[in-house]
């Protein structure tokens, strides 16, 4: 939906607002009904950065419209302030810092812990408006007498005071809000937003601060709704206490999921809607207050069967209509059925004619010039309760080196995988990673330091295409782990795209970059799982079983890219496929019952009793043959 | 400065409110904990309860009658919205149960209101606990007192079914792990079934109790599903003593800052949230790493 021809959206957005107020009156939209269709839909342009692209879905942000509303109301009518525009402004900023203060407690804890802190949240603003703070936001009975906005041009003045007038004001808001909401979503914080609903695990794994960039959401709503908020009471000439109410959250909630979430212009749709049928069936049915009860009934529908909301089954069904469905991506043709032995050596003629792609070299990060072993870990060991998953491990792998390590199920190989990349911390030990000691930091840190991993079961971010995956993880290498910069084209990072180009062709997947994660097929998926650890560029990089559960012809495509990837870069390899890593390592290190079994070359490996005991149970020389 | 049978009677009516909270909080948990989906439309049962109550008070002036049919109303109800709706969306992102429950509390109190107008209606408190005792030093409702007993005696039935039935041990092992469960040759979606209506039956229940206490209104459930989560998170998710516990204490939080300054009882109860938060994020009795 979003991603069309530059300003595209931006025009069609302006060019709607214009014709509005000449084609809405025929449908039955009287003035005042559009205007608070304007204020819904900036309101909701916030909240649905905030659900529709992060992902946290608030039921308190009547907290944050409260707020920004009362903080302008008083000020120009209390505190006689002329301006309103600034008043607007200064609302809109006194919302974003109570924001960011609530969203320091509510992004503690994610999920519904954060819709239920959020619901309690906005409940305790409603009884401070009324009880504690009564003296400044007029209670129960609000605050009268806001003016309505007029500008001094020098040479003539302008007023906006009701109705169509006042629409003027409210649709250059809302312009201004859809240029900056779009700037947002289509910068690198909107990407990193998008791969935090998707997958907070791996958005955190590959390098991101995403605590960092919920509160952002969050503070982006709450400033939204601060300026809406303050609309309202410009709108009203009145600023009414039960816009603090819980109502006016839920309202909020059911119109953005109604006129589709994840696409901004749904909270507009939605309060159209919303709006229009609360008119018509009051009025024109004579429902009276059962007009509520219809919504909601519409309300449950809607999600139940159209979770995209209005706009989401529009575009369905003009896709659908258009015939586009995923018949554009090219069909491989079906193999011929062969054995897996036939299968492997034809996948291996074939990809021996394919050129090499161009190495994907590790970025030069400061600490390049230290020349010890790049990990050294020493005594590393974890217990879970009674459990002892790794006992006492000492490990070193040298720069450049490409380290197989094997060992029977259970025997903490991943475990051992996860303390490295500081995934869980060690019970005890210390690992060091490139003359730096990073036992006891972060994942996030870790992988900003360029030490990464694959991991066994795929995280991908699955609402998202292939590039798009491979793009947020060469973001953090190229950005770091937290930055603002919300107004910046994703197209203007320098090196950005050709990361991702040389990561796509260096994991075969140039062919599909614009398919969506789910349409993958498996071996396509282990590839961009190994892509998504490549393009934060590490120089450092551990394989949790890159083979698993592939085909033979996946499998040898696999093992090349491995060849591929390992030059210039150090890699540890966990896996079960001997051969293959018998091929590729050039020392394996045993694991057995958590503990290190034996290290050595291949073949010291292949016929070290131990090892053969370890997993035949004793029946020797049988790996030879 | 201190009025003593004053504080004593708070003290009091936040025992009673915190025994219903943690009855309710408990049907939540429950819930949450075993099918992984927060009923936002728990409030609304809880309502719900209260005007079944109330329409079986109505024909039969019997308050056994209007509690039995308040709690097995919303019992049957728990039970054919998780068999018709919830079902479907155990396999959809949270964000969906949530708005689809939250939805279905909308549709249950405007329904009420379509049905029962918005005026309050009055449950009178049964024959046998009118009126009000002497506790010696002060006079208290006699109901209130009864309340507390009352619940008491639901959350033990409660504990006795979670904790020593063959039922309660698969609930409490589907609230640690129900794919596990599933896979141990138990239909745990029927297991599912039976708790949304136990857990709805303890909103329900609540609700009627709670009848006579203050008049019914439509809107009677917003305020304690804020409360209930509240307590939930004080508490812990999926913990039921952590529910008595953060309900007794989100009980006489209210009550003794009403006694003070009602403005600030959200405000104090909010504080004490925001501590459990910074302090203990899992909740006082919540168990670690469960989301």
């Amino acid at each position: 939906m979003l991603k069309q021809r530059r300003f595209l959206i931006e025009i069609l957005t302006a060019v709607g607002l214009i014709v509005a107020p000449f084609v809405l009156p025929h449908l039955g939209f009287a003035p005042n009904t559009v205007n608070r269709i304007l204020v819904w839909g900036l309101f909701g342009l916030g909240f649905d950065i905030l659900f529709g692209f992060t992902g946290l879905l608030s039921f308190g942000q009547s907290a944050f419209y409260g707020t920004g509303g009362f903080v302008a109301a008083y000020l120009l009518t209390r505190a006689g302030f002329p301006n309103v525009f600034l008043a607007l402004i200064i609302g809109m900023i006194a919302a974003a810092v109570t924001g960011y203060l609530i969203g320091l407690i509510a992004l503690r804890r994610t999920g519904i812990y954060f819709a239920m802190i959020t619901v309690a949240i906005a409940e305790v603003f409603y009884f401070v408006e009324f009880n504690p703070l009564a003296e400044w936001t007029g209670g129960e009975n609000g605050l009268p007498g806001v003016p309505t906005p007029s500008f001094n041009l020098g040479f003539t003045t302008l007023h906006f005071t009701t109705g169509w007038s006042l629409y003027q004001f409210l649709a250059v808001c809302y312009f201004v809000g859809v240029v900056i909401a779009l700037r947002i979503v289509r910068s690198p914080v909107g990407a990193i937003l998008s791969a935090i609903r998707d997958n907070p695990l791996r958005a955190t794994a590959v390098g991101h601060n995403i605590h960092g960039y919920k509160l952002t959401a969050f503070v982006i709503a709450a400033a939204y709704a601060g300026f809406a908020g303050g609309l309202l009471g410009v709108m009203q000439a009145f600023m009414p206490p039960d816009a603090f109410m819980f109502d006016t959250s839920g309202q909020l909630v059911m119109q953005t999921a109604i006129g589709g979430r994840a696409t901004l212009f749904g909270p507009l749709v939605g309060a159209a809607v919303w709006l229009f049928l609360q008119d018509f069936l009051q009025s024109a049915l004579g429902l009276g207050a059962a007009w509520k009860l219809v919504l909601g009934i519409v309300f449950v529908l809607l999600v139940c069967f159209l979770r995209r909301g209005i706009i989401g089954g529009i575009a369905d069904l003009y896709a659908l209509v258009a015939g586009k469905r995923s018949h554009t991506e090219p069909v491989e043709p079906p193999a011929p059925v062969l054995t897996a032995e036939e299968e492997q050596k034809a996948a291996e003629a074939e990809i021996a004619k394919e050129p090499d792609p161009p190495p994907l070299v590790p970025v030069h990060r400061s600490s390049d010039n230290y020349s010890g072993p790049i990990l050294q870990a020493t005594g590393l060991t974890k217990r879970y309760g009674g459990l002892l998953a790794n006992s006492d491990i000492d490990f070193t792998v040298n720069h450049g080196e490409l380290r197989g390590i094997i060992g029977p199920n259970g025997a903490g190989k991943s475990t051992f995988f996860k303390m490295l990349t500081c995934e869980v911390p060690p019970t005890s030990g210390k690992i060091v990673f490139e003359g730096l000691d990073i036992t006891g930091m972060s994942v996030t840190d870790v992988c900003q330091l360029g030490l990464t991993k694959s991991y066994q079961v795929n995280q991908l971010f699955t609402g998202l295409t292939v590039r798009e995956n491979l793009t947020i993880a060469a973001l953090s290498e190229l950005r770091g782990k937290f930055r603002l910069d919300m107004f910046r084209s994703l197209d203007s990072i320098p090196g950005l795209s050709e990361q991702v180009e040389r990561t796509l062709q260096l994991v075969n997947l140039t062919h599909r970059p614009d398919t969506p994660v789910s349409e993958l097929a498996y071996g396509e998926k282990r590839r961009l799982e190994i892509g998504l650890a490549l393009a934060t560029s590490p120089s450092l990089l551990l394989l949790d079983e890159p083979l698993a559960g592939m085909s033979p012809r996946e499998r040898v495509e696999t093992v090349k890219l491995l060849k591929s990837i390992s030059k210039g870069r150090t890699m540890i390899i966990i896996d079960h496929d001997m051969d293959a890593l018998f091929e590729l390592a050039e020392r394996v290190t045993v694991l057995q019952e958590g503990r290190v079994l034996v290290e050595g070359t291949p073949d010291e490996i292949k016929n070290n009793a131990a090892v053969q005991e370890a997993y035949l149970g004793g029946v020797h020389g049988v790996l030879d043959a | 400065m201190i009025n003593w049978p004053n504080f004593v009677s708070q003290l009091f009516n936040g025992l009673a409110l915190g025994a219903l909270l943690a009855l309710i909080s408990s049907g939540l948990t429950i819930i949450y904990g075993t099918l992984g989906v927060l009923n936002l439309a728990h409030g609304a049962m809880f309502m719900l309860g209260g005007y079944a109550g109330y329409a079986a008070y109505s024909y039969t002036g019997s308050f056994i009658v209007a509690v039995i049919a308040g709690s097995l109303f919303v019992m049957i109800l728990g039970i054919v919205m998780e068999r018709v709706i919830i079902r479907h969306f155990y396999h959809r992102p949270h964000e969906d149960q949530l708005l689809v429950t939250f939805g279905l509390g909308i549709c249950f109190v405007e329904i009420v209101r379509f049905i029962f107008s918005s005026q309050s209606q009055v449950v009178p408190p049964p024959p046998l606990f009118q009126g009000i005792t002497s506790l010696g030093f002060m006079f208290y409702p006699t109901y209130r007192l009864a309340v507390v007993g009352i619940v008491a005696v639901a959350l033990g039935a409660l504990f006795i079914v979670l904790y020593r039935t063959r039922l309660g041990m698969i609930v409490r092992a589907g609230i640690e792990d129900s794919v596990m469960v599933d896979s141990l040759g138990i239909n745990v979606y029927r297991v599912f079934m039976v708790v949304f209506g136990i857990g709805a039956m303890a909103a329900g229940f609540a609700g009627i109790i709670n009848a006579p206490v203050v008049s019914l209104t439509p809107g009677i459930g917003d305020d304690i599903l804020v409360q209930t989560f509240v307590v939930v998170v004080i508490g812990g998710v999926g913990s039921f003593p952590g529910a008595i516990l953060g309900g007794l204490i989100a009980g006489e939080i209210i009550s003794i800052t009403s006694m003070i300054n009602p403005g600030y009882a959200y405000v104090m109860l909010f504080v004490a949230m925001t501590l459990v938060l910074v302090l203990r994020p899992h909740g006082l009795l919540g168990a670690q790493g469960r989301e």
